[in-house]
């Protein structure tokens, strides 16, 4: 068995953080840990990956790679499968990495625990913690189809350094242009100086209570202040004072920040579903009986308007 | 054009999670279709607007009670529905088997569904449909084009937006930017308790996953609360933040 692999979620060489978190957590099952790179020219990223424990690094290159597609990726990660017998392979749980571990695991006729917050791996069984009702509820789910598949949450686990051998294989290409059955006629990247909502360490979400843009361009200053992400509950993405991308909350994203500071934001139930497993919880709200006040572990009962920029001086000083 | 839409009974978002005998709590809950199905049902009718699509069959693997799901979609606009009988403990793969054989009969030129369903939130159905099929997908769409047997619908990606092409038929998910579902009115409602709802055994699966264990997450205490002049309130919020969060300015 060739222990756990690891797929490397990156674009044009830059790789995403989850990819360190999900090398540093496979290290702990005692197995051996690989990272595994598709791209159209990633032979370099190789020593990343050692230095976070990668005993290996299969590196498959090639124009049909370029991109993430589904077909192309799915195939040759079946080749690989049947060559190398992995017992489990982690991928991101990103938009990238569910659709690519769906797709294989129906083609290997396998069980795969999407979005999982906890991981226990052994030879030939997989134990995952999940949230469900976007995280009102979490469920064990156990695993015994071969390879053991699991998309990752971003941000769940530490990132460790630890050297690996970082040994590079290059297994045979598999794939080809018949594989492609997406045309990605068109990406367009989003332009913020801000980080991605569910990788930043500071999020910074603004609801009904900032009554419009002048109260949206507050968080927005104060998550500059902070390097933080911008989110928003579901008011003010309706509202169109922020795109849908950045909705927090049941039918938007899950967030689990080191701080998550609520502006505005009452707390209706599918939003706290979307931040209640932040590090520490700070709200704004001037209605001192909203529901946000009893996950908070710092509550200001005041109106943002004033708070905020007072705030910004004091975090100067 | 015949457009299926693949529909999940589940909680209404609102409810709250209790457990019973190790099990999620299912008594005097509000059921209703999926939202981001709801908002695929929503797509294939303006698809019959527009007249690209003739017929909508709305589909739904479950319990019986989860014919309430597909008759909401009929009263919103689509004309039949189909229920496949299936223990609700079904997975992602025995559920993907079942609809797959459901939606072979049917042989639809575009299948839509939710990208991810509100309730074990694990987003694969749609593309394991796919992938039995043998067609290809589009996930979490924010605008569909058909034309010329081909759909092309702009999706949210890692770090962006992108626009990709398929030749149908195919699957394509949705994400809940896409439309506004409408409400069913009053005509709706009457008129889809006449429309046909077939029913119809599940196709045989085994599981391949098996959920050993339910909690509820520990809960969050509440810290400290505070009301008091702006001033004073900025000043502590800041220290908390600089001290106990430490957090770093820019």
């Amino acid at each position: 068995m060739a222990g756990t692999w690891v797929f490397v979620e990156q674009r044009d060489g830059n790789i995403r953080k989850v990819t360190f978190e999900m090398l540093t957590e496979a290290k702990k099952f005692g197995d051996e840990v690989s990272a595994v790179v598709f791209g159209k020219d990633v032979k370099g990223l190789a020593p990343e990956f050692a230095k976070y424990g990668a005993e290996k690094v299969y590196v498959v290159e090639g124009d049909v790679f370029a991109e993430y597609n589904t077909g192309a990726y799915v195939a040759q990660m079946a080749a690989m499968i049947s060559e190398f017998s992995p017992n489990a392979i982690l991928f991101a749980h990103s938009f990238n990495g569910r659709d690519f571990g769906s797709r294989l695991a129906q083609k290997l006729e396998a069980g795969l625990a999407t979005d999982v917050i906890g991981a226990e791996i052994s030879a030939g069984k997989g134990v995952f913690t999940r949230s469900i009702y976007a995280g009102k509820a979490l469920a064990k789910v156990e695993i015994t189809t071969s390879p053991i598949l699991a998309t990752v949450r971003p941000g769940v686990f530490e990132v460790e350094e630890g050297a690996g051998a970082g040994e590079v294989v290059e297994p045979a290409v598999a794939a080809t242009d018949a594989d492609v059955y997406q045309t990605v006629k068109e990406f367009k990247p989003t332009i913020s100086a801000r980080p991605e909502l569910t990788e930043a360490p500071v999020v910074i979400s603004g609801g009904r209570g900032c009554k419009g843009p002048e109260g949206i361009k507050l968080v927005e200053d104060l998550a500059d202040m902070l390097g933080g992400a911008v989110g928003g509950s579901r008011a003010s993405i309706d509202s169109g004072w922020l795109g849908h991308e950045l909705q927090v909350g049941q039918t938007g994203k899950v967030v689990n920040p080191n701080l998550y500071i609520a502006a505005g934001i009452s707390g209706a139930i599918q939003h706290l579903a979307g931040m209640s497993s932040s590090k520490f919880i700070a709200s704004i709200n001037t209605d001192p009986e909203a529901p946000i006040f009893g996950v908070s572990d710092f509550g200001v009962v005041g109106d943002l308007f004033k708070v905020i920029p007072l705030l910004m001086d004091e975090l100067k000083k | 054009m015949k457009v299926l839409v693949c529909v999940k009974q589940t909680f209404d978002t609102e409810a709250k999670i209790e457990l019973k005998d190790g099990k999620i709590a299912d008594a005097g809950i509000n059921l209703i279709i999926n939202p981001y199905d709801e908002v695929a049902v929503e797509g294939a009718i303006q698809l019959k607007e527009k007249g690209l699509a003739k017929e909508i069959v709305i589909l739904a693997a479950g319990a019986d009670k989860a014919i309430d799901a597909i008759r909401t979609a009929l009263a919103m606009g689509a004309d039949r529905g189909i229920l496949v009988n299936q223990d609700p403990s079904a997975d992602e793969y025995a559920r993907a088997v079942a609809l797959a054989a459901a939606i072979k009969d049917e042989n639809p030129n575009l299948i839509l569904a939710g990208h991810v369903a509100a309730d074990d939130g694990s987003s694969q159905v749609p593309t394991r449909v796919a992938e039995i099929l043998g067609l290809p997908h589009i996930n979490v769409i924010t605008s569909l084009d058909i034309a010329d047997g081909k759909a092309v619908a702009s999706s949210e990606a890692d770090g962006g937006t992108q626009v990709t092409e398929v030749t149908l038929p195919a699957v394509i998910s949705s994400q809940v930017s896409w439309n506004e579902p409408r409400y069913p009115s009053m005509k709706g409602i009457m008129q889809a308790k006449k429309k046909p709802v077939a029913t119809v055994e599940a196709a045989a699966a085994d599981n391949k996953t098996t959920i050993v264990e339910f909690a509820l997450p520990p809960a969050k205490a509440a810290g400290v609360k505070i009301e008091d002049e702006p001033e004073v309130m900025a000043t502590q919020l800041g220290d908390w933040m600089k001290n106990t969060v430490k957090v770093e300015v820019k």
